[in-house]
């Protein structure tokens, strides 16, 4: 009995034992095993004696972290551009700053020899920096060099590899070692393992790559740039794809695929797995096979089928319809389906690892790309699927903003480049992250105007600031003689009056001196004169006399009345990146003569307002001083009434709407242009009232005589400037409005005394 | 395990032989220790790193004194030194980490241990203050494993902050003999002091194979991006001293240098520079004849003069942060905290965090080899801007610098965003102080675009039961050329809606929804089958709007798809007397709101509407049924700061057969209900979102003397 209990006990343990160690796995999912564990958790200990405890370092030691013994700073700087040469390059040790402090930024191009041959695309990279505000024919006032030999493509086999380029180079007087060079490569290396040895030694020059990897990369001395093919735009640039913005983003694909399978060498790993994430319904991943002369003798089981189900897609039809795009590494890091991607607007998913972003140094791709892991490609289905349609819609619209502002044309690649470098000549005078990251985007806010957000009109918004609440009254003046017209005094005394109006400056674009300060009209606010050289363009030099962020630009001539310009300033004050003003023109595209048209006449659209009457931020008065090239301020000075279109146009590029009309009050007597210039005529600006109605299909210019004369030959020259600015800019950035904006009760029939602006509506 | 199973056995025969009692309670009571002694053997068994750790973690009250101590054989193994090539994707095991909604990083903290050499002698301080309050944070925190195989990243518990403070052989000899060092992939050190005389290396000169490096001080040569972090040197007088923070403006000195042991050479340039410009540059130095028991460090000195330290950091707007021996120094964690703007001169300094920050909006960095133009650089700094870098200064040491757990989660947060780039914090998380993330607004629509015409629209109309002014409603905006899709909202569950042989014969598909509820809020659904990305939302008795009327107003929009587009317009008024907000419906020359009666607005506000509406004002609005179109005034000017556009003279929805709708609206107790909407979402709001505005669009040639049939819309219709 003893023995049977005893056995019967025991064998009782032993399948307690068995149950627990084999069972155990089960019963540790009881939320009563998971419960006791989060209890005892075990952190780190709080130490009985944790405040007695010693600090790392002797606070005194730390406050004083000297060593007298070291060598001085002078003599380290000396010794680091010994020790970081080459592949140690940073700007301070390779980059002769020194270069740059006379003359600025100037970048300067080798001549061209006539037995070299350029590809197209080094050819259009050439030609952006020769007509990019930096160029200089002339070396020695040179910060930057770039050479005429054409670097982009440095794969042996290829057909545009440039031979001997060492001898070359050397042979250059003004290498020096290759410093404060700037060398271009599309294409490093070649089969089978693509090193990113470009043949030559580039010494110190600064190298902008694409598909640079991180490992190679001079960080804050190379620059990474995107790989575009030989038909990318000069200029211009198509527009991204994006027309709407909706949401949930219901596109027909939530990731797509389409391209190469390789099959053996470097980066066949990514691109042998892709397959894997292909569910044939809002995930589409296709390969072929098909590449190269002998895939067939790699060919593998899967090929086959691969290479049917691949035909099935339309590459372009999936771009256009997919939310995310997988952007693999090929052979090389980086690939046209970036570029094609962003331009999608199908948000990039990178699998690309230890590529170093184009432009990373200032592009945050954290707001516009999946960086994706090549060795989690199966979680990235899961990923994506998890990124909340808000996120998506942002990341979409950041996609085309960097596309448009960086990535569409050669010349915009180019002078990305060319500001990155730039910035870091003058490390406080650079731009911020958030400038290169926000709207309208690095190359249109410039830092020389000024390094805080508040003085630029794009970013009150994500500032909650607001514009200043005065402007300045900018006029300017043509008449002849020592005299002033009639118009100009009542122009005077009407802004004057207006309780924004901060200060009034007149510029004074006559050979002869202004009157002298007695004749002028007394007024409540100052009164200065700037004395002009004579030029159109004159009028939009950042003065430093204007203070305030809104300029109401002015001709002599203009009507106005103190409740239309009260009016006007408080709606700028709701458009600070706007020109609103009230004389308007507008464009259209004349498809008989193939060619920009522009008209005065009455239209049920605008989109351009005169500047000889408009409210606009003074920033753009840098931006068409320092940001278009001479060249293009010389077309204006030559033109008549080309500076107001050129100033819309630039504005219009920048922000991508339209100018706000607002009311005006009507004028009904003709208001013959007088000829008015103190030289030879063609300074003169028509007169800005509105002008009485002219049905829309009658011939244009309804004035007489000389003065109809001349109005036609301003007319077809404002045509020719017209043409010529969307042939510089390379697309037509004006836009058309279809409104005007009148105060609330404007010709209400409601009693005069409860309108704020009745005096805009007496005729 | 094995400590587990000795514990079994020693208790175990003890128990056999006593079976032989005839006891029967006894022989229970055995029975149930030796079943209790069995599951905790198995728990042991399942959780083997609780072995480990039960001796060292359990006990609550302990000493750092008492921790275990091990012995390093003078023979074992030394890791490889830094690999200068690693990188994520090169030394990174992202396996470990895994895949998980919560999209966060697990840390597993090594349990503390004493090392020693052969001799018995220490390698170095068994933990430094800074540094187990580091761990404790790390250890507080949601990164926090205590289990060592679901850990995605390691963080060895042995000191090295200060590389002067440890025996740089015998640490690494300790560091490969972690449980889980496997060549240091995946594991983090923490070091702020790098380097050591003469050559003074920027980064940690302990072998350290390819565990990640959160350095202060680290050159552009040593620092390898993307893999390691720089982090600030964190001057221990941020917990000590309690500077106020002050308000930005001009201080009494522009240009204060505040270091000591700086090397004569740049003294002297500083000193040149004082020559220069006078009382407003400050260079001090150490004090040479303090008394007694004032401690050197809170003291410093120009000339005779004695200043304290840090206090006198706030009577300057810029401040010098010099290179020392090293790069990387406490000072500048001082600066930031007395809202000092700092002024770095470190040539090929990686600064703290820069990974994240933004630093040129909160310091001037000058080249070594500009130092004698500084004051001149900083002269060109715009005043506003200074303002705002003072305040981002103090910001960025409130948020990133004033405490060892500051550093540490910031430093994970970063390795974080690294592994989960896709749920990354933003930039403007990262950078903006409170007070700008407050008061700015990130419009969700903020790609200046205008969307094709040819999109159209949808209109939608929310109806109970007026079928007959329903049914003209449909009618008249089926006349409008930019409809595209008519929705109607049947908002009575008690009646059907028509059949479909008496509805209107339109152009355009025309769809009935049928809701579950009396809601108002259905009118806002982004139900799937709006198409378009403008919709009208138009009430049942809307018949009074002209066609060119809608479809000018569709244009507006077009050019504003962020915005509210409406016909009257309405206003908000401060009341001073009531010391509250009124709502206001007379004729005014403003307009802050427009009606939902009738307005445009892009699809993505009813997805706000419906989902984002902060809150409880969705649900108030639907149990109050009044006041739905104040809410999505709100909502629209909230998220995106911009005002409505009012479009064209209409002030008033008045037909001669509606019900008594306006009447209504002049209604006192309409208006006073109507005010309260206003406080009410204001409160929710936290603020007053709606801008108000003077003006309104008309079409470019309303009303100007010109023949009507050339105009694109002539027939805008009335007030």
């Amino acid at each position: 009995m003893q023995t049977r209990k005893k056995y019967i006990f025991l064998t009782f343990l032993a399948s307690w034992l068995l149950l627990f160690f084999f069972g155990g796995d089960q019963l540790r999912r009881f939320s009563f095993f998971s419960g006791r564990k989060a209890e005892a958790r075990r952190n780190w200990p709080h130490w009985t004696d944790r405040s007695l405890l010693e600090s790392f370092a002797d606070p005194e030691e730390l406050q004083s972290d000297g060593d007298p013994l070291l060598p001085s700073p002078r003599e380290r700087r000396a010794a680091r551009l010994s020790v970081y040469k080459n592949s140690g390059c940073r700007m301070e040790t390779c980059f002769d700053f020194s270069r740059c402090e006379k003359n600025g930024f100037k970048v300067f191009t080798y001549p061209r020899e006539r037995d070299q041959p350029l590809s197209e695309s080094y050819s259009k990279i050439l030609a952006s920096i020769e007509r990019s505000r930096y160029y200089t024919p002339n070396p020695a006032e040179a910060c930057l060099f770039i050479l005429s030999i054409d670097t982009l493509d440095r794969d042996h086999l290829s057909g545009q590899y440039v031979r001997n380029v060492d001898e070359k180079i050397r042979g250059f007087p003004l290498w020096n070692g290759g410093r404060n060079h700037l060398i271009f490569n599309l294409y490093s290396g070649t089969w089978p393992n693509y090193t990113e040895d470009l043949g030559f030694d580039i010494g110190q020059a600064i190298l902008a790559k694409a598909s640079f990897y991180t490992e190679n990369f001079r960080p804050g001395f190379d620059i990474s740039i995107p790989l575009f093919s030989k038909d990318h735009p000069q200029r211009g640039g198509e527009r991204g794809w994006l027309y709407q913005d909706s949401i949930p983003p219901k596109k027909k694909y939530l990731l797509v695929f389409k391209g190469k399978r390789y099959l053996t060498g470097i980066g066949s790993g990514t691109r042998n797995a892709l397959h894997h994430i292909h569910n044939g319904k809002d995930i589409v991943s296709l390969t072929t096979c098909k590449h190269g002369k002998d895939w067939e003798k790699h060919k593998d089981t899967r090929c086959d089928k691969d290479n049917v189900d691949y035909e099935k897609f339309d590459y372009q039809e999936l771009l256009h319809n997919s939310t995310f795009c997988i952007v693999p590494r090929g052979r090389r890091l980086g690939s046209f389906r970036f570029l094609e991607a962003l331009q999608a607007a199908c948000i990039p998913v990178l699998l690309s690892d230890g590529w170093e972003l184009p432009f990373a140094e200032a592009i945050d791709w954290s707001k516009a790309a999946v960086v994706g892991n090549e060795r989690l490609l199966l979680q990235i289905p899961s990923a994506v699927r998890c990124i909340h349609p808000e996120r998506v819609l942002a990341f979409q619209q950041q996609t085309q903003f960097l596309w448009d502002a960086y990535f569409s044309s050669v010349d915009k690649i180019v002078h990305t480049t060319l500001e990155i470098i730039k910035d870091r000549l003058l490390p406080h005078r650079s731009r911020s992250r958030f400038l290169w990251n926000t709207l309208p985007g690095g190359l249109l806010a410039l830092p020389d105007f000024s390094t805080h957000l508040g003085d630029f009109p794009f970013y009150y918004l994500q500032r909650g600031s607001s514009p200043s609440a005065k402007f300045t009254a900018f006029i300017r003046a043509v008449s002849p003689a020592g005299s002033l017209s009639q118009p100009i005094l009542r122009l005077i005394q009407a802004v004057s009056r207006s309780q924004y109006c901060a200060q009034i400056l007149v510029l004074w674009s006559c050979e002869k001196p202004p009157p002298p300060s007695g004749k002028w009209p007394q007024t409540t606010v100052p009164l200065t004169i700037i004395q002009g050289r004579g030029k159109l363009s004159d009028r939009f030099f950042p003065y430093a006399a204007i203070q305030t962020d809104a300029v109401l630009s002015l001709d002599e001539h203009t009507s106005l009345s103190t409740s239309e310009v009260d009016f006007a300033f408080v709606v700028w004050r709701s458009f600070p990146e706007r020109i609103v003003g009230f004389p308007t023109r507008s464009h259209f595209w004349d498809p008989e003569q193939r060619r920009w048209g522009y008209t005065s006449k009455w239209t049920n659209e605008i989109s351009i307002v005169l500047t000889a009457a408009a409210f606009y931020h003074r920033y753009y008065h840098s931006l068409f001083t320092e940001f278009l090239p001479a060249g293009l301020r010389e077309l204006v000075d030559g033109l008549a009434a080309c500076e107001d279109i050129l100033m819309n146009v630039l504005v219009a590029a920048v922000t991508k709407l339209p100018p706000i009309k607002v009311t005006q009050r009507k004028q009904h007597k003709e208001t013959v242009s007088q000829q008015v210039a103190c030289k030879d005529g063609d300074a003169g600006s028509p007169p800005v009232g509105e002008r009485s109605p002219s049905p829309p299909r009658s011939p244009p210019a309804k004035v007489k005589g000389t003065a109809g004369m001349a109005g036609g030959r301003r007319f077809s020259q404002q045509q020719d400037c017209l043409n010529q600015l969307a042939d510089w800019f390379g697309y037509m950035p004006l836009v058309s409005s279809q409104l005007r904006l009148d105060p609330v009760l404007f010709k209400d029939q409601v009693s005069v005394l409860r309108k704020k602006y009745p005096r805009l509506e007496k005729p | 395990i094995m400590c587990a199973s000795a514990k079994y056995n020693t208790r175990g025969p003890a128990l056999i032989p006593r079976m032989k009692t005839k006891h029967r309670i006894y022989y229970i009571t055995l029975f149930s220790i030796v079943l209790l002694g069995l599951i905790a053997t198995g728990m042991f068994q399942f959780w083997p790193h609780s072995i480990e750790s039960s001796s060292d973690w359990t006990v609550e009250k302990r000493s750092v004194h008492d921790v275990p101590v091990v012995k390093l054989p003078a023979d074992s193994p030394i890791p490889e030194r830094g690999d200068l090539s690693c990188r994520m994707h090169t030394c990174f095991d992202v396996y470990r980490c895994g895949f998980n909604p919560k999209n966060k990083i697990k840390v597993y903290i090594y349990s503390l241990k004493k090392y020693v050499d052969e001799y018995g002698t220490s390698v170095s301080n068994t933990i430094s203050r800074e540094y187990n309050e580091l761990l404790t944070a790390i250890s507080d925190s949601e990164f926090y494993t205590d289990d060592v195989n679901r850990a995605c990243l390691f963080v060895p518990s042995i000191d090295v902050l200060n590389q002067n403070a440890l025996r740089i052989k015998e640490t690494a000899q300790a560091l490969a003999q972690l449980s889980r060092w496997d060549r240091g992939t995946n594991h983090l050190l923490f070091n702020m002091l790098p380097g050591g005389p003469p050559d003074y290396n920027t980064a940690l000169d302990v072998p350290r194979d390819r565990a990640l490096l959160a350095g202060g001080g680290f050159s552009t040569w040593t620092y390898r991006q993307g893999y390691d972090v720089s982090i600030p040197v964190y001057s221990s007088l941020s917990g000590e001293v309690d500077l106020p923070e002050r308000g930005p403006g001009p201080r009494r000195y522009f240009i204060l240098s505040s270091q000591m042991a700086l090397h004569p050479e740049y003294r002297s340039e500083l000193e040149a520079l004082q020559a220069e410009n006078g009382e407003s540059v400050l260079i001090l130095d150490k004090c040479t004849n303090l008394s007694d028991g004032v401690p050197a460090v809170r003291k410093r000195c120009h000339k005779n003069q004695v200043f304290d330290y840090p206090q006198v950091l706030q009577e300057s707007t810029f401040c010098v942060v010099l290179r020392g021996a090293r790069l990387g120094q406490a000072v500048l964690s001082d600066v930031l905290q007395a809202g000092c703007v700092p002024v770095i001169i470190a040539d090929s300094y990686i600064l703290p965090f820069s990974e994240v920050l933004d630093w040129k909006r909160a310091s001037v960095v000058i080249p070594e080899e500009k130092m004698p133009e500084m004051y001149s650089i900083l002269q060109s700094v715009p005043q506003r801007q200074i303002e705002e870098m003072q305040r981002q200064a103090r910001w960025f040491w409130e948020a990133y610098f004033r405490s060892m757990k500051a550093i540490a989660l910031a430093t994970l947060q970063i390795i974080n965003d690294r592994i989960y780039p896709y749920a990354a914090i933003s930039y403007e998380e990262w950078n903006d102080p409170p007070a700008v993330k407050w008061s700015s607004v990130s419009n969700p629509l903020f790609l200046p675009l205008i969307p094709p015409q040819s999109q159209g629209f949808t209109a939608i109309v929310l109806t109970y039961d007026r079928v007959e002014s329903l049914f003209r409603v449909i009618t008249e905006v089926s006349k409008v050329p930019s409809l595209s899709k008519l929705l109607v909202v049947w908002n009575n569950q008690n009646k059907n809606p028509p059949e479909d042989s008496l509805w209107p014969k339109i152009r355009v598909p025309l769809k009935v929804v049928r809701t579950a509820e009396n809601k108002l809020s259905n009118r806002f659904f982004p139900y799937d089958e709006i198409e378009t990305e403008a919709v009208l939302a138009i009430d049942d008795d809307i018949i009074m709007l002209t066609s060119d009327e809608l479809q000018f107003g569709y244009e507006v929009w077009r050019e504003f798809p962020d915005r509210l587009v409406g016909y009257p317009g309405r206003l908000h008024l401060w009341d001073h007397e009531m010391n509250k907000w009124k709502y206001e419906s007379e004729w005014t020359n403003e307009v802050s709101m427009v009606l939902t009666g009738a307005a445009f607005y892009h699809k993505y506000f009813n997805y706000l509407y419906t989902y984002k509406m902060p809150g409880d004002i969705k649900n108030w609005v639907d149990a109050h049924m009044n006041c739905e179109d104040i809410a999505m005034n709100f909502l629209v000017a909230n998220v995106t700061g911009k005002s409505v556009i009012k479009v064209t003279p209409r002030k008033k929805f008045k037909c001669p057969e509606c019900t008594a709708i306006d009447g209504l609206s002049l209604d006192q107790t309409h208006m006073v209900e109507r005010s309260e909407c206003i406080n009410k979402f204001a409160s929710v709001f936290g603020t007053m979102p709606l801008k108000v505005v003077e003006h309104r669009a008309d079409p470019v040639l309303y009303k100007d003397d010109f023949p009507e049939k050339l105009k694109s819309f002539p027939n805008i219709g009335s007030l």
